[in-house]
């Protein structure tokens, strides 16, 4: 009897790891999203330490090779090893758009539980800035920031950053108003718990898993838009390597070398892909209503 | 109706403004005159105090941005810094590009939305519906940019059937003009396209199971008249939402393509501004772009509410 009821236990609440697996394979758009990023961030981590030449050393006999044995991907105009400049160019994608969705995160988080706990005058003030930062898409926030300030990595993660502030802020304070709705806040309250204390013990655990799947989400428009300003020649100046700057590059060569611009066009698609993918699926994952139903 | 409209046009005046002094605050928020930056180190003091005065840049800033916005309004958009050649008319120039390369761009997303969403709904359990769907999902993530180089080099490097870039102007020829457009309004349609499909395959699919469906099938209707008598303006209401962020994602994602196309528009124009620090252009061009933005968001509201006027008026 004992062993009885303890088999069915086991096979009703399966371990975590198997839970894991099962639900992975249930949502395969997760799993395939979390293999691409994750080897786009071992391969900004390892680039760090190694790449095979360096990404800036200069070959000046080998310019614009293709595919081969010495240099896998091939060599841009100045004989520099195209996968070398590949895997580095991971860095400053990941950190800027990381910048970005922390920068975003850490405004508007807080802004959106003032909002939703808050109410009134100052929940509606929180509300229409955000509504007005939201009439500047994150490029153009991008391009008047560097207008002024010039271009660079900090100027292109702080612009894209405040960009995004409203998407985190509408997200945490609809995701709030929702807990703060509920009746064990309610019995928090008659209990005598402060604003704050219900924030941090009831409502932050509750909307955690909406912000995971937002910054996941921001994290591929972020991605984004970090390309398009160092393709535009607006965010990480040359000559770093970054995916934009060495497709804008690569643009020059495309009757010559069309491949050269092949590589860092595919290494932001699928950075955007798989960013996406795993916020998608980790939002079908966390939370099943959220999924549009099928 | 009209007083809905009358309150987010107000709503819409008061975001401009606000926005027109964020941007005005943050182009002049540094130190230093534009009038040194356009006559270049080697200007004597003197020549850079008489310019400033000229540009009237020694009044306060409150008088600065009031004159500025004074014309904005009327449309007298005054002198480049850097060219010294008046504004309006190259802005204009630039709009006769991008204007059409947007409405362009959105024709080919919704071509391409529409069709893709309905099928992959329709066949949601066979596989071309799948495939349709992971198409779409492909399509989201590659940026207008990358698959605009890819084009250039597919359609124009290889196959030599349109220009890989440049822009024949409208009083040249029409048929050259729409020819340079052809690449760029693709590269910029098929992605927001792709984005606008996954909508319509979910509002559609939401449609199919609505119960008045079922009596509309009950009646002896086939599932395509059904869907096209009672389906399609229930369906419309969630992608009109979507498409005005579409809309916006193709006004800024004109600047991009216009750069990978080199066309002479209006991203264009603000990138160049951007380079030569003509503030004054940047300052123009981005409440223009604002501007844009929060009006196709106030028509999209106006536009749903025509559609379904269940959707309360006064919210």
């Amino acid at each position: 009897m004992t062993t009885l009821t303890a088999g069915r236990a086991s096979a009703e609440v399966p371990g975590r790891a198997h839970r894991l697996w099962r639900l992975a394979r249930r949502n395969p758009s997760a799993l395939l999203g979390g293999l691409v990023v994750l080897v786009i961030v071992v391969v900004a981590v390892v680039a760090v330490f190694w790449t095979p030449y360096g990404p800036l050393a200069v070959f000046p006999g080998q310019a614009l090779l293709g595919p081969g044995p010495h240099h896998l991907l091939g060599t841009d105009q100045y004989g520099r090893d195209l996968l070398s400049r590949l895997m580095s160019g991971a860095d400053p994608t990941l950190l800027s758009s990381a910048g970005a969705v922390l920068i975003a995160g850490g405004i508007g988080i807080p802004a959106g539980l003032l909002s939703a706990s808050r109410g009134g005058m100052v929940s509606e003030l929180i509300m229409r800035l955000a509504d007005l930062i939201y009439s500047f898409p994150a490029l153009l926030a991008a391009i008047t920031l560097v207008a002024v300030f010039g271009a660079s990595t900090i100027t292109a993660t702080v612009a894209i950053g405040i960009a995004s502030i409203p998407a985190f802020a509408r997200v945490t304070r609809s995701a709030s108003l929702t807990v703060l709705g509920t009746d064990y806040v309610l019995a928090a309250r008659a209990y005598g718990r402060s604003p704050l204390a219900i924030l941090r013990r009831h409502v932050v655990p509750n909307i955690l898993p909406f912000i995971i799947v937002q910054s996941s989400l921001l994290l591929s428009v972020t991605v984004l838009a970090v390309a398009a300003l160092s393709y535009l020649g607006l965010g990480t100046p040359p000559p770093a390597a970054t995916w934009g700057g060495m497709l804008e590059n690569a643009q020059n060569y495309l009757y010559q070398d069309p491949l050269m611009a092949v590589w860092p066009g595919l290494a932001i698609a699928l950075c955007v892909l798989g960013f996406n993918a795993l916020g998608d699926g980790l939002r079908d994952l966390l939370d099943p209503t959220l999924r549009p139903r099928e | 109706m009209s007083r809905f409209v009358l309150r987010r046009l107000v709503t819409v005046v008061l975001t401009l403004w606000a926005a027109s002094i964020l941007v005005f605050a943050v182009l002049n928020i540094l130190p230093g005159t534009p009038a040194q930056v356009i006559l270049g180190t080697q200007a004597t003091p003197a020549s850079v105090r008489a310019l400033t005065i000229k540009l009237g840049l020694n009044q306060p800033l409150v008088w600065q941005y009031l004159h500025w916005i004074q014309g904005l309004v009327t449309l007298h958009l005054g002198n480049s810094y850097i060219s010294g050649q008046p504004i309006a008319p190259e802005l204009g120039a630039a709009l006769e590009v991008t204007a059409p390369l947007v409405l362009l761009g959105l024709l080919v997303g919704l071509l391409i939305a529409v069709p893709a969403g309905i099928l992959s709904a329709l066949r949601h359990q066979r596989t071309s519906g799948a495939v349709l769907a992971a198409a779409t999902q492909v399509g989201i993530a590659i940026p207008n940019f990358v698959l605009g180089i890819l084009l250039i080099i597919v359609v124009a490097v290889d196959l030599r059937w349109l220009p890989a870039s440049g822009f024949t102007p409208w009083s040249t020829s029409v048929g050259g003009a729409l020819q340079s457009l052809i690449l760029p309004s693709v590269s910029l349609g098929l992605v927001e396209g792709a984005i606008l499909a996954r909508f319509v395959r979910t509002a559609v699919l939401g449609v199919l199971r609505a119960d008045f469906l079922r009596t509309a099938r009950a009646k002896g209707m086939r599932t395509g008249q059904a869907l096209i008598r009672h389906g399609i303006r229930n369906a419309a209401v969630p992608v009109v939402t979507v498409l005005g962020l579409e809309l916006s994602g193709l006004i800024i994602g004109a600047v991009v393509i216009e750069a990978v196309f080199t066309l002479p528009g209006v991203g264009s124009l603000l990138l160049s501004s951007v380079a030569n620090r003509d503030l004054i252009l940047v300052q123009d061009i981005v409440m223009l772009v604002a501007t844009a933005v929060v009006v196709t968001n106030l028509l999209v509201d106006i536009l749903y509410r025509v559609i379904d006027p269940r959707i309360g008026l006064r919210s």
